[in-house]
């Protein structure tokens, strides 16, 4: 049970690219803040504008 | 436990689920005269999607694509934390899934039980099983094996350069297509409903807070925000029972032009404006109440156990429905595509989602497993517009240009099909869901909320809060479509760019806002006018657009399954080709088929140029009746042209991959294929998960 709620967790976070600023911040050596969470949005853009969502 | 009991325990195990999907299929299919229970509906599923998912799966993963767990991923090499990320396969077949879960499974079965739950339900099982999972399964396995390549550069690098050109052209057709007819289903929900419009205008500041609260108040907490975003949108579900009542009632009871109107406006902002302003946060929000919603819409079936009033089959499987004319085949087997064959699937699976796959083993449950969950969303789909009264659904989904435009017409007229309905019954229920009409409301939205607010009210709540659940389905259904609508119109407009770059290299510059303006506004243009045409078609426009959309999809799939043939055969595994080649045969039968008699039927409510030419034979009464008639000529002869060019299209790359296994099996041509080098996995076997 300990183990799903901890997938689901992660699939969450993985969906709302929560994981996907922790990884930034990783790369950048950076800590969360408005100026990096918007420098992840500038490098998002472009990816995320790419992304088809299915009919 | 030994070894041995293990196998014997097994085989039981397995005896029983095809023992018992046997039994539930055989019982829908079957049974006659009387109301079914919709847990059969369910049960076959279940059985139906674990035996293929345990033995079928299983045979393409060993035999046809041979996977390799030793192999390294494009994740694993090229891991860049961006783009390329190791991912836990559970987390990848969630984010698989979120994506490819739209509209499409929720509106295709609704529209396709006008034939009765049968045929739609055995093309969902089987079409799943044996084409849609592995289409998805497929082609995101060879995007793994080739760098998490697209399906475009794919069709050019493995079929050749005319494959590569078709796919690009059939991908921007299905773009504009679609989104022409997914607004046309909003649209057709919210017309003439101030408690749906006031809710859907909501959305969009929300989002918009949501985009700023993200973005200055809590960085990167995006979850946090989307539950925030939730309540607000469920305050606005509620706050819109009161607004429809109110003085500001008149504000949002809105005609089907003003809110064509309005969703063009709003699709030229979305797709110009900062991604993380609107795009971002709506899409967030999208997701959240998409899986919520998909998880209690089952459990609320599981829990209710409703009765199917529609039943097997209807007097429509001749072809003369009111929802959309033609026989079920080849109408049935386009109408549903998403939830049993999508073509739009294989851009996903060859786009983000290869980038994450961490063994080449898990593409099986990703993609495979995947789809089959997208498929049971279709047949719960199925038994939300089957668990109303037969009447009660065809007076939701027939165009007034069929049954009428008054009440009493209407309910006679369906009664007279043998779905006895009263003016009186659809006043109640629409008094009950909180509208003033339900008649005329095709596309397949309304009939599915008041479906879903059926079920819902059983178990939660009870007919005194149908009217909230009822605008909760609707929310949730134009959440979901104006998402596909933002990101579709990027996406069409990145696609124009990238190929107007090379006309002219400005054009082709994603920061340079004259080329944002110019293709923001050509792809709006062009869905839009197929949102347009759909608003003024006397017959609803869903009879035209809706199986225009399905040819279009399928014609995809075709060209993935062309692709996906072609690199089977080359790699030297032709005995296996049978497993792509199967549904391939059968869309192009199918496809072919539907796109031939879209166009030469002479059938007018069935051909485009039919229609056009009854039109053209009649003497208009006025010069305002002229001017209609001419546009309606023009409407259909640019869908026949429409479907033409798609048809040819597809004909051209069926014929160059057939050419090419030709040169490869009789020797002419070596069986090269563009994989990416063996490179062992540093992974253990263990983390393979």
């Amino acid at each position: 049970m300990k183990r799903f709620f901890h997938l689901l967790r992660a699939a969450l976070r993985e969906i709302f690219d929560e994981a996907a600023y922790e990884r930034f911040l990783a790369r950048e050596g950076a800590a969360a803040s408005r100026a990096s969470y918007a420098d992840f949005l500038r490098e998002q853009e472009v990816r995320k504008a790419r992304r088809p969502r299915c009919c | 436990m030994t070894s041995s009991v293990r196998r014997i325990v097994r085989v039981l195990v397995w005896t029983a689920v095809a023992t018992a999907g046997a039994l539930a299929v055989a019982t829908i299919a079957l049974h006659r005269g009387e109301s079914i229970n919709a847990m059969w509906l369910v049960l076959a599923a279940l059985c139906t999607y674990a035996l293929g998912y345990r033995f079928y799966s299983k045979f393409v993963a060993a035999k046809v694509l041979a996977l390799d767990s030793r192999r390294a991923t494009p994740a694993e090499r090229l891991d860049n934390g961006r783009d390329f990320v190791p991912t836990n396969k559970w987390v990848v077949f969630g984010h698989h899934f979120a994506a490819i879960a739209g509209p499409g499974p929720l509106v295709g079965p609704v529209l396709a039980a006008q034939f009765g739950y049968l045929p739609g339900t055995i093309w969902i099982l089987a079409g799943a099983v044996l084409g849609g999972c592995v289409q998805d399964f497929v082609v995101l396995l060879f995007s793994v094996r080739r760098d998490g390549k697209s399906l475009t550069e794919m069709a050019r690098e493995e079929v050749g350069k005319l494959g590569g050109l078709v796919a690009y052209i059939a991908v921007i057709s299905i773009i504009v297509i679609l989104l022409g007819v997914a607004s046309l289903i909003v649209v057709n929900a919210l017309k003439g409903s101030p408690w749906g419009t006031f809710t859907i205008a909501m959305t969009m500041p929300i989002a918009v807070l949501m985009g700023l609260y993200l973005r200055r108040l809590r960085p990167g907490k995006v979850l946090e925000t989307s539950i925030l975003g939730f309540v607000l949108v469920m305050a606005a579900v509620w706050g819109g029972g009161w607004v429809a009542t109110s003085r500001l009632g008149g504000w949002f009871t809105l005609t089907a032009t003003t809110l064509a109107v309005l969703i063009i406006i709003y699709g030229f902002l979305a797709s110009a404006l900062p991604v993380w302003l609107l795009l971002a946060p709506r899409d967030y929000l999208s997701t959240f109440v998409k899986l919520g919603t998909i998880a209690v819409l089952a459990v609320g079936i599981v829990a209710t156990r409703p009765v199917l009033h529609m039943p097997a089959l209807t007097r429509f499987i001749d072809g003369s429905g009111p929802v959309f004319a033609g026989s079920i085949f080849p109408f049935a087997f386009i109408t549903i595509a998403c939830g049993a064959v999508s073509g739009f699937h294989s851009l996903i699976s060859s786009g983000t989602t290869p980038k994450l796959i961490r063994r080449e083993s898990e593409t099986r449950m990703v993609g495979y497993g995947a789809m089959a969950c997208e498929s049971l969303v279709a047949i719960l789909a199925m038994i939300a517009a089957c668990v109303v009264t037969p009447g009660t659904y065809f007076a939701i989904n027939s165009p007034a240009g069929v049954v009428g435009q008054a009440p009493a017409d209407a309910a006679a007229t369906i009664s007279a099909w043998g779905f006895p309905i009263t003016a009186a019954e659809m006043s109640g229920l629409a008094k009950s869901v909180g509208e003033t009409s339900l008649y005329n409301r095709t596309g397949g939205a309304p009939a599915f909320a008041v479906g879903m607010a059926h079920i819902f009210s059983r178990s939660l709540g009870g007919d005194a809060v149908m009217a909230l659940w009822y605008h909760f389905a609707i929310m949730f259904e134009a959440l979901f479509i104006l998402t596909v609508l933002d990101a579709g119109t990027r996406v069409g407009r990145f696609m124009l760019q990238d190929a107007l770059g090379h006309v002219w290299k400005p054009l082709g510059r994603t920061s340079w806002y004259p080329s944002i303006l110019a293709t923001s506004a050509l792809i709006v243009g062009a869905w839009g006018y197929f949102l347009w045409q759909g608003v003024k078609d006397p017959l609803g426009g869903i009879n035209s657009l809706w199986p225009l959309f399905g040819i279009a999809n399928q014609l995809l799939a075709a060209v993935a399954l062309c692709v996906a043939t072609t690199i089977v055969i080359k790699s030297l595994r032709a005995r296996y080709a049978w497993v792509t080649l199967l549904p391939l045969a059968w869309l192009v039968l199918v496809t072919f088929t539907a796109s031939w008699q879209k166009m030469f039927s002479p059938n007018p409510r069935i051909g485009f140029l039919a229609h056009a030419n009854l039109l053209a034979a009649e003497a208009p009464s006025t010069a305002a009746r002229a001017h209609e008639v001419a546009r309606l000529i023009f409407n259909d002869r640019l869908d026949a042209a429409a479907t033409g060019v798609l048809l040819a299209l597809v004909a051209l790359i069926v014929l160059e991959s057939g050419l090419e296994w030709v040169r490869v099996l009789s020797g002419r041509k070596a069986a090269a294929i563009k994989e990416a080098a063996f490179v062992p996995t540093r992974f253990l076997p263990e983390e393979a998960g």
